[in-house]
């Protein structure tokens, strides 16, 4: 079953044609690896599938619903969660605040619940809070609950994003360039939480320069250049592409 | 650690890098033409001498700081008992319901003000301190607010009691109505508009005679009446502001630790990230603006019960600077910070009558000053950062 | 009357396009609003009374008296601009990293200071500036234009020219150009930040302070208060024209003019000053990142 399906997509920014025609389907419990030289448009097509940038053209169809014209916290609610390549945590909330904050869309209490605080608002924000850390376990940052964000090291900032974007209990997480400026260690341990949430039936799509990480990780491969897709295909069969080892490739491994 | 970051500071501030002579003859030219020679020779004998004592103060502030360091340090790490912490917070409360009998009216009227100021600034803190959006109007609220019962009572004879919800409630309308436009302006301009519609709300009391009696004001307000008590008396006014700053203070604790309260600081962290993890960002600073409004108005219909007149004097720009100063200086976000910042700004002109005339100019410097070197305010713990 | 209002207008419009292109320099170069920028206007028509007195003082009046108010206006920009100068290195310099609301709290600390410092040194009372040209002037389709009027805007449109081809022309205006455009990369081409910042600071400080001598000398009173709601309109007038742009500080400087002298001759005298709010509002709602507004994808990385 596909969970994900993008017709035609096309964004562009005054005379820029950063994602031109760009059509994919992605299967349900899949990992899905977008790549790409740099400015191929890898990000955009990031941004139009969360709604923060509305494509100038084209169809994207989560569960049969059309995203194109939906706010960000909208899709969301639908399930899709995504990190960003430059991390974005609430830097002066701890790591359990970011995570809990992350189950906002899940939770239902109002002004007058969290005035009055029933029985109700009680239970539930100690099943946010439980839910917590149970995501801060799963990336394995446990010892590290009541940090300030801000201060934690750079690897423990990525997963904790990943933590937080997992918090909203998402079909589908987007991750942008998860092991960027990791060592060989963390990149290994990144590869691992990623094949964890596969096993947990998750969905995902990465966008990543790691050659190791695309080819040992990822069920399909799609290549962006200039915005426009250039091939698809499994691991292998993109590994052989002519015009991706022109365009991309073939820069890389000599 | 602190050595370090005096160095910071003072490195910051290139005054203290320039010759002394050659900086205490700027400012006295700087000076000279609007008080005359001699006023500017003085001045500078002044700097010149007191910025050489500050260059060697400033080596023994340093010794000074990381004694302090070490103290304020072990003030952090005293866990205080939750017993200890109820025994302390009763015996605070036990100390502010007796204060109406052993302390004049004088002080009693202090009191008062002080408790209209914390409910004010609390609702600012959350507009400014929570989400992090600058308004450079608030004072526009109180004033909404204070004029809803000013009229409602003078014109149409309702008391206070079922003023309040009205006056309140359209406070916290028109924040409402302002921020659907306003909100989709980045920070800056945001406080731009936000002071625009403080001035428009001002210009308008002032020159609408016909309901606002102009500058005149509006007199003959009464004070609230329950159950035949009469909050004429002073000491019952106490009482009544006492209750309302205490409630403030509960419920905008519990909001702030709630999924709501957490959404804002969100917010004023990223507000697309928090826009990516599902929180629906438009709509909750939206909330914030008419929740902080909700308290402007409360303090405004409090204000005109007390003094029985409004004008619009008490509400002009410079109302709205002393509102968003005692958030910054408690401490943006933090909310004994921000009780303890109108404290300070109300008592502090008290104490210093004599030099009443210069407190507009040490809140003008104090403002740099607060910028320069504490941006989290004096007290200021983890809650933080203006961001845009 | 049409005629009348005008001129009138364009009087005010060009006293507030002066204003205003010290707001849109001080932002395009620092993305700062100077909320203190009113006050140095505020300080100019101070200066313009202080240095008039002086003059008059040592006769210098009754001698000549287009040479002082050339030595006047010359010593008042000066003035304002030493403080223009001296503002930048205390408040704003070392908040230059800090988020970018900081610095505008500042300038507005900067403002409050300045008022009451003032205030306390010259009185909270009126100032009065000679009255100098009288009524006299001359007619010109149907309105009558003082000399007073004329000398004002034959000024504004000078300084505006001059500072256009300032900009445009000369080596310390095309660093400012490009600090504004990508301060980074002005660096790395071996541009001096700290330089370019100062000489807005002082070129917009001077402006103000000429603006501010113009305006005393039209209106006869001055007040300490005075800078605050100019410094309001003339930012209004720098954002109609699309903050950041010189030629649309000009532009909006005028059209503000025009829209006061009609507002106040057609509709209401008594809402004169909040016109400008009004269309401050009006334009930012319909374009919510000022009329230049800039948006990159950079942001949602």
């Amino acid at each position: 079953m596909y969970l994900l399906e993008v017709r035609d997509l096309t964004k562009h920014f005054g005379g820029i044609k950063a994602v031109e025609e760009v059509s994919f389907k992605v299967r349900e419990g899949s990992i899905m690896s977008i790549i790409g030289p740099n400015g191929a448009g890898k990000t955009t097509l990031f941004n139009c599938l969360t709604g923060l940038t509305k494509p100038t053209k084209g169809k994207i169809y989560f569960l049969d619903k059309d995203l194109a014209s939906l706010p960000p916290h909208s899709i969301v609610k639908l399930g899709i969660a995504r990190t960003f390549q430059n991390i974005r945590l609430f830097r002066e909330m701890t790591v359990l605040e970011n995570v809990m904050v992350a189950q906002h869309s899940k939770a239902k209490s109002g002004l007058f619940g969290s005035i009055l605080r029933p029985q109700g608002f009680i239970d539930e924000e100690k099943t946010i809070k439980e839910k917590s850390i149970e995501y801060i376990e799963l990336v394995g940052l446990e010892d590290f609950t009541n940090t300030i964000a801000g201060n934690l090291p750079y690897g423990s900032q990525r997963r904790l994003e990943i933590a937080r974007a997992l918090a909203t209990e998402p079909r589908m997480v987007l991750l942008d360039e998860p092991t960027a400026g990791m060592n060989p260690q963390e990149t290994s341990e990144m590869m691992d939480i990623m094949k964890r949430l596969q096993e947990f039936g998750k969905t995902i799509i990465l966008i990543e320069h790691d050659m190791k990480v695309v080819m040992g990780i990822s069920d399909r491969i799609i290549v962006l250049d200039h915005g426009i897709k250039i091939a698809e295909g499994l691991p292998d069969e993109v590994r052989r592409d002519q015009m991706v080892i022109e365009a991309y490739l073939g820069k890389e491994t000599h | 650690m602190a050595g370090n970051e005096l160095r910071v500071t003072s490195s910051k501030n290139s005054i203290f890098k320039a010759r002394p002579i050659l900086v205490a003859l700027w400012f006295s030219i700087l000076f000279l033409p609007f008080k005359g020679a001699k006023a500017a020779l003085i001045l500078f004998v002044v700097l010149s001498t007191s910025i050489v004592l500050s260059r060697s103060l400033l080596s023994y502030a340093k010794s000074l700081r990381e004694k302090g360091q070490a103290v304020s340090n072990r003030i952090r790490t005293i866990k205080l008992s939750t017993r200890s912490l109820f025994v302390a917070r009763y015996s605070l409360l036990l100390i502010l319901i007796a204060l109406p009998f052993f302390v004049r009216d004088y002080l009693l009227d202090i009191a008062i003000l002080t408790g209209i100021y914390i409910i004010l600034a609390l609702g600012l803190n959350v507009v400014v301190g929570f989400t992090g959006l600058l308004n450079l109007g608030f004072v526009a609220f109180y004033a909404i607010g204070a004029y809803t019962y000013a009229l409602l009572n003078t014109a149409l004879g309702i008391g206070f009691w079922p003023s309040l919800p009205l006056s309140v409630g359209l406070t916290a309308l028109s924040g409402f109505v302002l921020a659907v436009p306003a909100l989709r302006l980045r920070g800056d301009y945001l406080a731009i508009v936000t002071l625009g519609f403080g001035e428009i709300v001002r210009l308008v009391l002032n020159n609408w005679d016909s309901l606002t009696k102009g500058p005149n004001g509006i007199s003959g307000i009464e004070p609230p009446y329950l159950m035949g008590i009469s909050f004429w008396r002073l000491s019952n006014y106490y009482y009544l502001i006492l209750i309302f700053a205490l409630l403030t203070i509960v419920i905008i604790k519990r909001v702030y630790s709630s999924r709501i309260g957490r959404a804002w600081i969100a917010i004023r962290e990223d507000e697309i990230a928090s826009s990516a993890i599902g929180i629906n960002t438009p709509m909750y600073k939206l909330y914030a603006f008419a929740f902080g409004a909700f308290w402007a108005g409360l303090a405004g219909a409090l204000f005109a019960g007390k003094m029985q007149f409004v004008s619009p004097e008490s509400f002009t720009f410079m109302e709205s600077v002393l509102i968003l100063c005692m958030v910054i200086l408690g401490g943006l976000g933090s909310i004994p910070g921000v009780i303890l910042g109108a404290i300070i700004l109300v008592i502090l002109p008290e104490v210093l009558r004599e030099f009443q005339l210069y407190r507009m100019l040490a809140l003008g410097s104090g403002l740099v000053l607060l910028m320069i070197f504490r941006p989290r305010g004096l007290f200021g713990g983890k809650s933080v950062s203006l961001r845009s | 009357m049409l005629a009348q209002q005008i001129i009138n207008g364009l009087t005010l419009g060009g006293v507030y396009a002066i204003i205003a292109l010290g707001y849109t320099m001080v932002y395009g170069i620092l993305e700062l609003i100077n909320f203190a920028h009113g006050e140095i206007y505020m300080l100019g028509a101070y200066a313009g009374i202080i240095f008039f007195g002086l003059f008059t003082a040592i006769g210098l009046t009754s001698y000549s008296l287009p040479l002082s108010i050339v030595l006047t206006l010359i010593l008042s920009i000066i003035f304002c601009s030493s403080y223009g100068f001296t503002i930048e290195k205390i408040a704003y310099k070392p908040l230059r990293k800090a988020p970018r609301l900081s610095p505008l709290i500042s300038a507005i600390g900067v403002s409050i200071f300045l008022q009451n410092y003032v205030m306390l040194t010259q009185g909270a009372t009126d100032r009065v500036f000679p009255y100098l040209f009288g009524a006299a002037g001359f007619d010109f389709i149907g309105a009558r234009v003082t000399y007073l009027q004329s000398f004002i805007i034959a000024i504004s449109a000078l300084l505006m020219l001059s500072l256009h081809f300032f900009v445009a022309r000369t080596m310390i205006g095309k660093a400012m150009r490009a600090v504004a455009q990508d301060r980074v990369m002005a660096s790395l081409v071996g541009i001096n930040i700290d330089t370019v910042i100062s000489t807005t600071f002082v070129i917009g400080s001077g402006l103000a302070a000429v603006a501010g001598m113009m305006v005393a000398m039209y209106y006869g009173l001055v007040n300490y208060s005075i800078g605050y709601i100019a410094g309001i309109k003339a930012f209004t007038a720098a954002v109609l024209g699309g903050i950041g742009s010189i030629p649309g500080a000009m532009f909006g400087g005028i059209v503000l003019g025009l829209v006061e002298a009609m507002g106040a001759a057609y509709i209401s005298s008594e809402y004169k000053d909040a016109y400008a709010f009004v269309i401050l509002i009006i334009i930012l709602l319909i374009k919510p990142a000022g009329l230049f507004g800039k948006s990159t994808e950079d942001r949602y990385k």
